[in-house]
């Protein structure tokens, strides 16, 4: 290597995608320094690299004091809808996905999903919807197969690869049988088939078994917003540790990068600028800059940086997904604490018949899609306290536990549509504790999915209700104003995407095929920035196998190819 | 002893913790959870080293495993700054203020409570309701820490005997036992 440079790359964030990226490139013998600016509760950094223990079930810890990051005082976001909102609607906790060594993957319940054919093809398959950009992606289904079956090795992913009847082509099997069916998902999928719907067990990247060294899940019920004490988990301690063991991955934490550098040719990365904890500056020189500090940071911090962005596109076309929740209450206790937080799916609401057709004609639009949906349940008695209310009936709700033991709850992942006056930038006046402009989110939600959550609402509270639910109700998440996202609260999803999407065309997108920025020949971005639809799936899985695909490019291995097998 | 809380404050928390969340039967409101004690802890959270902000981990040793809960965090330097800010304010203090002035738990409890008046303890509880209720900034910040306080790990001051979850039938932390595939699928 020569002298100027302390690394083959530099990994801006250690989430699944940065994870990913660290553990193919030193696979294929590069050098990497890994940039995270939050703190290490993940793993030693030193041989065996083993757990730290930091990981509880403790309510207190991980939901009500900020434990994984970002702490909004420290880092606050701000939303508005539109420039007639002013500077912003508020400041705070928005979108807020953990900032801490494992990044988003550390909290996620770990649904990992695949797209499907169509996913990919949108602008072909199923066409415009004005007040929308949807495009093609530059990659199809069949050339993911490979990388996804990758990614579901290298995370671990248990599922049943003949449950799901709208899934695409697999090249072999999920590495692991499914886990425990909750018992409200029980009842649920029963009644959903019993309407014609079509349940299946979630592939979810959570052990059933012993795999990688890790052990099988226990049901603690401590997974999503949490992190799994036992590592059952594999995202993203699996890539991490990977990318450690082979001795060429340096993780450097409480390390806030303040800006990409770049040469005289202003087309060339020659590293990054970084921060300490006691604010000083360092620089680390590398070959080539991996950015992945995810959908929201990464548009951030290239605007501060002033690169990238020859096309304005940088921080435009952010999506989230649209939740819609439909609720049960029944008339007993589910005890949906106890297992992986959600065990079963739906795909259905991403089918497009003729019901959806009519409905979509019927308020002005072509076709809509929802997404994917949850069966859930779960919720922790500090949440259920703040939301019951207090006084006089307090006591009685809480025992009763109708929002907790007698919940269950579908969460739809709607597809929400890439605007372009959706967008993230760098807020005029909020700062965060190293003095930088906060990351502003400004949102509103297209006419899509508004009128795909109503139609899927009845439905879902149907199922609902054949399952046994006493009680239904709706909810959603940007909850809405009219036919506008609302002006108290901002989107609760930690599904954010687009704000640097990937195309041919440097004038219309920001990153290639290969997700190497089209202005800056050496720096890629292997997080879900780069994704030019939402679709309604999690996008983690995805992130996973682009990020293996992007990476084996830069580093010069070879494509990874797949076998469709014989139908039949 | 409470250590930020005057034994009068202490008792007032404890009054309206009572009212916020009420004894039921043989079940018990949020003084005997000891949701004063919880407050108590957060409002003097850096008399103590390490602060009372983060529990240790990875098990309470309730459900097996070496106790760690009670083992606290340190903080980075960061956490520091920001978990003070929340309990004692920003006090003035640039470093504190980069986005304005904040008030601390503590200034809103001590004021708050002396806004509820020192017959406080002693008055119906139509009374307590109504005062207060002219005290929402307090009420709303108490209310929050009350339900910590009242079913959140006991490690951090409330949840007396595990009461708070014993009330509302929640196993808590099951790590590292977990549950059994039939408990997960069955019914009860």
């Amino acid at each position: 290597m020569p002298d100027n440079l302390d690394c083959d790359a530099v990994v801006i964030g250690t989430g699944p995608a940065g994870a990913t990226a660290a553990d193919v490139l030193t696979s294929a013998g590069w050098s990497v320094m890994m940039l995270e600016k939050g703190r290490n509760h993940l793993l030693s950094l030193d041989a065996p690299f083993a757990p730290l223990g930091h990981v509880s079930n403790d309510e207190i810890k991980f939901s009500r004091r900020h434990f994984l990051g970002p702490d909004p005082f420290l880092e606050p976001r701000s939303y508005r809808r539109d420039d007639a909102d002013g500077d912003r609607l508020f400041a705070g906790e928005v979108n807020n996905l953990p900032s801490t060594v494992g990044g988003g993957g550390f909290h996620a319940d770990g649904k990992l999903p695949r797209f499907r054919a169509v996913d990919f093809k949108p602008r072909s398959e199923l066409g415009p919807i004005e007040g929308a950009d949807i495009v093609d992606w530059p990659v199809d289904y069949d050339e993911m197969e490979p990388y996804y079956a990758e990614a579901e090795r290298l995370v671990g992913v248990a599922g049943d690869a003949a449950a799901n009847p709208f899934a695409e082509w697999r090249s072999g099997p999920y590495p692991m049988p499914p886990g425990a069916d909750m018992f409200g998902a029980v009842l649920t999928t029963e009644a959903a088939s019993r309407l014609g719907y079509h349940p299946y067990r979630a592939p979810t990247g959570v052990n059933s078994v012993p795999y990688d060294g890790r052990p099988a899940c226990n049901n603690c019920g401590f997974c999503a917003y949490y992190g799994c004490p036992i590592e059952a988990k594999g995202d993203p301690v699996a890539p991490l540790r990977n990318a450690l063991r082979t001795g060429r991955c340096e993780i450097r934490v409480d390390s806030y990068v303040e800006r990409v550098l770049l040469d005289a040719s202003a087309k060339h990365a020659r590293g990054v600028r970084y921060l300490d904890l006691d604010g000083n500056a360092h620089e680390v020189n590398a070959r080539v800059v991996v950015v992945a500090g995810g959908a929201w940071e990464t548009p951030r911090l290239l605007l501060r940086s002033d690169v990238a962005n020859s096309s304005g596109l940088v921080g435009r076309y952010l999506m989230y997904h649209f939740q819609t929740f439909v609720i049960g209450q029944f008339p007993f206790r589910l005890h949906g604490h106890r297992g992986r937080s959600v065990t079963h799916l739906h795909d259905d609401h991403m089918i497009i018949d003729d019901d959806v057709l009519a409905f979509a004609r019927e308020h002005g639009l072509p076709y809509f899609r929802g997404g994917l949906t949850e069966h859930g349940g779960g919720g922790s008695p500090v949440m259920e306290g703040i939301y019951t209310t207090p006084g006089i009936t307090h006591t009685r709700e809480m025992i009763d536990s109708k929002m907790r033991d007698r919940l269950w709850a579908f969460t739809v992942q709607g597809e929400d549509l890439p605007q372009i006056t959706n967008r993230i930038d760098l807020d005029p006046s909020v700062r965060d504790v190293y003095g930088f402009a906060a990351g502003r989110a400004t949102y509103d939600v297209h006419k899509h999915e508004v009128v795909a959550s109503r139609y899927m609402t009845p439905r879902l509270e149907a199922i609902m209700r054949k399952a046994g639910a006493e009680s239904t109700f709706a909810a959603s998440s940007p909850p809405l104003e009219g036919d506008r996202a609302g002006t108290r609260s901002a989107s609760m999803s930690r599904h954010i995407m687009g704000t640097c999407r990937m195309g041919d065309d440097p004038a219309t997108s920001v990153v290639d095929r290969w997700q190497r920025f089209h202005d800056v020949e050496n720096m890629v971005c292997t997080d879900s920035s780069v994704f030019p639809t939402s679709t309604g799936y999690g996008p983690t899985l995805t992130i996973v196998a682009l990020a293996i695909r992007a990476c084996r490019e830069l580093a010069g291995l070879p494509k990874l190819t797949s076998t469709r097998p014989p139908q039949g | 002893m409470p250590r930020f809380l005057s034994d009068h404050e202490h008792g007032v928390v404890s009054a309206v913790a009572d009212l916020l969340i009420p004894p039921l039967d043989a079940h018990p409101g949020g003084a005997a959870l000891g949701v004063a004690d919880y407050i108590d802890n957060l409002l003097a959270a850096f008399t103590f080293d390490p602060p009372l902000i983060f529990a240790g981990g990875p098990f309470s040793g309730r459900f097996g495993g070496d106790a760690s809960f009670a083992k606290f965090m340190p903080l980075s330097p960061h956490e520091e700054l920001a978990w003070r800010t929340r309990v004692e304010g920003s006090l003035g203090l640039p470093e504190r203020e980069f986005n304005g002035p904040r008030r601390g738990w503590q200034e809103i409890y001590r004021e708050g409570i002396a806004a509820l008046g020192a017959d406080f303890c002693t008055v119906d509880t139509d009374e307590q309701r109504s005062r207060l209720d002219a005290q929402s900034e307090l009420r709303v910040e108490l209310y929050m820490h009350a339900c910590e306080g009242a079913y959140g790990a006991p490690e951090y001051g409330g949840n007396r005997d595990l009461a708070g979850w014993q009330v509302i039938a929640w196993d808590g932390d099951v790590q590292p036992r977990g549950y059994t595939d039939d408990e997960v699928s069955g019914r009860d």
